[in-house]
């Protein structure tokens, strides 16, 4: 800026530098990301039998021996579970996942399990954009869903663990429930005839 | 001299733009915020198929911690408040305002019953402290001392039927301890709740 006779405004620059403040937000927003919790977890509903004697005839469902299979869950993630009456039935020895408990469970509820697939199915080609038809669509696949798990034919199955077993047992179990569309399953206490099945299996598994 | 004159290069970047999207991306994260709540142990959820989403409010959650401890909590500082008093008033713990006022603010409580008011006048930094380590961690919740039971009645009393009952346990709790809670929560007719667990898909 030469300086010539009469004053020259200095051409001011509008243009305000917004870097820092874009470093500000930049914390802020990290600062939020970290500290928040987008996802909610998820949750499991379970609804345990009361334990009060008032219930009458009607609501007490008595398991028919034949259609129960009980899941023992034991120590070290063993797992055992026998169908039919506890005084005859022999133990199987099986494992968690796919290979294990799911392929006896869905082998002894083929017919349920079909069923909930076809509806599956029916609801996947029915399904729309439009919210209320929607809505009203899911309405209907519970409602069914509900009646073939808790048909006539499907298995009852108790579950029973031993102290030693883990919280992850029990929820892989109640897993399991779920994807086989198993709709009748009780926790039940163990009981010492259960524990002495487990012992006996444990000392001469090859007789079982 | 030549006849391309090289134009002097403005090194000034524009920030404007970033700067509103950033702003933008700062109220949605400030809106959302949940902020994670202070737990006094590290709990592991099992991960399980299920689907179902946790319920926004009005939420009683019990963590279990590996070695069997039991902690409580409520969703926000007001059902604390409201837990707090229905306690006093059932005359089992006997709050002053600023005892209150300290409940309504804690993340989590464990503690036995008769230790509550000590406890809640210790410093923020030395009540985690207190529920870690020494002897009156955890709600007791045996046979003979069961005050898990108090505190969920209590609860229950103070939040009405709409409350939900969550259970937050490690995975590698021993089932003995889960069977405790669940007969606890049993033994007061209260035979609907949510187990807290992580998304796994079938296939693993």
């Amino acid at each position: 800026m030469a300086k010539k006779g009469g004053s020259k405004q200095k051409k001011m620059n509008a243009r305000v530098d917004f870097t820092p403040m874009v470093d500000m937000i930049m914390l802020l927003v990290t600062f939020f990301m970290l500290c928040t919790t987008l996802i909610k977890p998820q949750t499991m509903e379970i609804s345990m039998p009361s334990d009060k004697n008032d219930l009458n005839e009607d609501n007490q469902s008595q398991i028919a021996a034949s259609k129960a299979i009980t899941i023992l869950l034991d120590e070290n993630n063993k797992i055992y579970y026998y169908t039919g009456k506890p005084d005859e039935a022999k133990l199987v020895e099986t494992s968690y996942g796919k290979d294990g408990i799911r392929n006896a469970l869905m082998h002894l509820n083929a017919a349920a399990q079909q069923q909930v697939q076809a509806l599956k199915k029916e609801f996947e080609t029915r399904r729309s954009s439009n919210p209320t038809v929607d809505a009203k669509n899911q309405e209907e696949y519970k409602k069914r869903l509900a009646d073939i798990k808790n048909g006539k034919n499907t298995p009852n199955v108790i579950i029973k663990a031993t102290d030693k077993a883990t919280y992850k047992n029990l929820i892989d179990v109640l897993d399991e429930m779920q994807i086989c569309s198993i709709g009748k399953y009780v926790i039940d206490n163990i009981a010492d005839g259960d524990l002495a099945k487990i012992k006996d299996y444990k000392a001469n598994p090859a007789q079982q | 001299m030549g006849r391309f004159k090289i134009k002097k290069q403005d090194t000034f970047i524009d920030m404007t733009p970033m700067s509103d999207v950033m702003v933008l991306l700062l109220t949605f994260f400030m809106l959302t915020a949940n902020f994670v709540k202070e737990e006094p142990v590290k709990v592991n959820t099992p991960g399980s198929v299920s689907e179902v989403k946790i319920p926004e409010s009005n939420l009683l959650t019990i963590f279990v911690e590996k070695g069997g401890k039991v902690f409580m909590t409520m969703d926000s500082p007001e059902a604390m408040t409201k837990l707090g008093k229905q306690m006093n008033t059932n005359g089992e713990l006997n709050l002053n305002d600023q005892q209150m006022q300290s409940f309504a603010e804690v993340p989590t409580f464990g503690t036995p019953i008769n230790v509550v008011s000590q406890w809640l006048s210790l410093d923020n930094s030395e009540r985690n402290k207190y529920l870690t380590s020494g002897v009156n961690e955890g709600i007791p919740c045996d046979s003979t001392n069961n005050e898990l039971t108090v505190w969920v009645k209590a609860a229950r009393t103070a939040c009405g039927e709409n409350m939900r009952i969550a259970i937050k346990a490690d995975k590698e709790t021993p089932y003995k301890v889960i069977k405790r809670v669940m007969d606890s929560l049993r033994s007061i007719d209260e035979n609907r709740y949510n187990l807290i667990t992580a998304l796994k898909t079938a296939e693993d």
